[in-house]
């Protein structure tokens, strides 16, 4: 009996969460859907009257396609940088014993603490003086510098997991160790690899507010950034600021359903064992 | 003697050899920390010390004390550290409790616990300011559907005012924020679960333990490590992280819901002030380094005296 009542109990907890998880969503998908007039009208379901005029609005009214190209390039961009510095460090500290690395690894981890937000107004000076101010691609350097030391202890761990007799092996078969880090430890690592692109990528396309610093011109506005002037502007139009939130949480939505498996293993083991 | 230096001196070189290949390999990585990270820091250090104003560039220069002077005898300032100090405690207290729970419920797989999986950790994915502008339409005084449920469902009988009472509003942003986290415990605390062996639970369901014995006598004490780390890296991204905070009141209303972080930005990009907001970081940036020093202190200690 009490295990009959455990389940029900069980799975009414977990149908309780997945409702709070998906109303806020749902919410703002109905309002997305709804026609203009109707917007502040409280009904829960769509309906025969539901439209897509909103959406057709953004793109029509609104540089939105610009918006999210951009976000795209930086967020690909800097996450692919990203893995590329991030294997070569996590490669060293995971299979070399040298004076420092303690320290070397303390440095790292130590960046987690930092808020990223004290850099906004140094890195924009930085910035200003090279002249990339409005540029994605000081937009890009700034996000591979705030999530490199994270990928680099995620990818360690992944890395540590692979017994080193692989690589020594891969070495008495005539492989030097960057050919051996590339065709042995990087094709068994790859679903690590896999999740810290993902969890890159996310955090790229989340930022706000260094984006928001140091892109101005409307031509590089990232999709957060734009959404931001949106709402300044546009503040009463709840339909298109629905339509564009939706448009804005589709791709992590998407990547993420994807990845969702091996998330979990994938992101804890880098850190939790790192 | 000769031939007995011989080796010593050669498998030093040796030593010396691969911790030049190991810098070398971590170069790259290191220089974009130094420049991105580090630079930053320090130049806010110089900068907290500085008047530095947009708006007054002819009379940047060293002032002292001048900047947390400000922040300190700032008439909010004390109602900051308090909210900041609920942000983050109510957060974390109902994001974990949550997370753990959930993490429990999930531990023994069901049908179809992929697609759960995959719909309760979207939150995760999703940036902190759309959310936070999600939120905003949810509990908007007059036309968020927030209100209208409770009062179709009869549990309250007014309109509560979410965001624009300084209290309700802070409330408002905490469920919020309670929303957008959860993931993160669950996540964590799943595959610390897993890492449990079965051999142990085993042998504490024969000695004839119940669960919630089996939960604090073996369960917790095994995920211990993992608990004391992740919360503690929680404490720290919860602290900051205004996002939500900026996407569904600015800090307002009147200054009623800013917190640390959430001052931060609005003295960097509304005042334009770079000193007072450089003050701030500084701030937030001590108040962490001190509590993590004496959290992992006193974690530490538990562990020595064997409790």
């Amino acid at each position: 009996m009490f295990s009959a009542f455990g389940k029900v109990g069980k799975f009414s907890a977990l149908t309780l969460w997945l409702l709070f998880t998906l109303f806020p969503l749902y919410w703002m998908g109905l309002t997305s859907i709804k026609p203009v007039r109707e917007v502040t009208q409280k009904y829960y379901f769509p309906n025969s009257r539901s439209t897509l005029e909103s959406y057709r609005k953004l793109f029509k009214d609104y540089a939105f396609g610009t918006y999210i190209r951009n976000s795209l390039v930086v967020s690909i961009s800097a996450s692919a940088v990203v893995i590329a510095l991030g294997i070569l460090g996590a490669y060293a500290l995971a299979r070399y014993e040298f004076k420092g690395k303690g320290q070397v690894m303390l440095a790292f981890l130590a960046t987690q603490m930092i808020p990223g937000l004290i850099s906004l107004a140094p890195l924009y000076l930085l910035l200003q003086h090279l002249h990339l101010l409005n540029t994605l691609f000081a937009l890009m350097l700034c996000y591979v510098g705030g999530q490199v030391p994270f990928a680099t202890m995620m990818l360690r761990g992944f890395i540590q997991r692979i017994p080193p007799e692989l690589d020594e092996a891969a070495l008495i078969d005539g492989c030097n160790r960057f050919t051996a880090l590339f065709r042995v430890v990087f094709p068994v690592a790859l679903p690590g690899i896999a999740a810290t692109f993902i969890f890159s990528f996310v955090q790229c396309w989340n930022e706000l507010f260094l984006a928001m610093v140091l892109i101005d011109s409307d031509a590089s506005k990232t999709f957060p950034v734009a959404e931001r002037s949106f709402v300044g502007a546009y503040f009463i139009e709840w339909g298109g600021l629905a339509a564009s939130v939706m448009i804005g949480i589709i791709p992590t939505v998407f990547v993420f359903a994807m990845m969702s498996k091996f998330m979990i293993t994938g992101l804890s083991a880098g850190i939790v064992k790192g | 003697m000769s031939t007995l230096t011989k080796p010593v001196v050669r498998k030093r070189s040796a030593d010396t050899r691969k911790m030049i290949k190991a810098l070398a390999l971590l170069t790259p990585a290191a220089i974009m920390v130094c420049i991105f990270i580090y630079y930053p820091v320090i130049r806010t250090i110089l900068m907290a010390f500085q008047n530095y104003k947009l708006f007054d560039q002819s009379n940047i220069g060293y002032s002292g004390f001048n900047n947390f002077r400000g922040v300190f005898h700032d008439s909010n300032f004390t109602h900051i550290l308090k909210n900041t100090l609920l942000w983050v405690g109510v957060s974390l207290f109902f994001q974990f409790t949550i997370g753990f729970g959930l993490a429990l419920l999930m531990k023994k797989k069901f049908r179809f616990i992929g697609i759960y999986q995959g719909i309760i950790f979207i939150p995760w994915a999703l940036a902190g300011f759309l959310m936070g502008l999600v939120w905003k339409w949810i509990f908007d005084d007059n036309l968020g559907v927030m209100n209208d449920l409770l009062l179709k469902l009869g549990i309250i009988h007014e309109r509560i005012p979410w965001l624009s009472n300084p209290s309700w509003a802070m409330a408002a942003v905490i469920i919020a924020n309670i929303w957008y986290g959860v993931t993160f415990f669950v996540i964590m605390i799943l595959a610390a679960l897993q890492g449990v062996p079965g051999e142990i639970l085993e042998a504490a369901e024969l000695d004839g333990a119940n669960r919630v014995q089996t939960l604090f006598q073996v369960i917790i004490p095994y995920i211990r490590a993992t608990l004391i780390l992740i919360v503690l890296l929680r404490i720290m991204w919860i602290t900051n992280f205004p996002d939500i905070i900026f996407g569904m009141t600015s800090g307002g209303p009147a200054g009623g819901t800013h917190i640390l972080s959430s001052w931060l930005i609005e003295k960097i990009t509304y005042d334009q002030d770079w000193g007072a907001g450089a003050a701030v970081g500084i701030l937030i940036l001590g108040i962490l380094f001190v509590f993590s020093f004496f959290y992992l202190l006193a974690t530490r200690l538990e562990k020595d005296s064997g409790v």
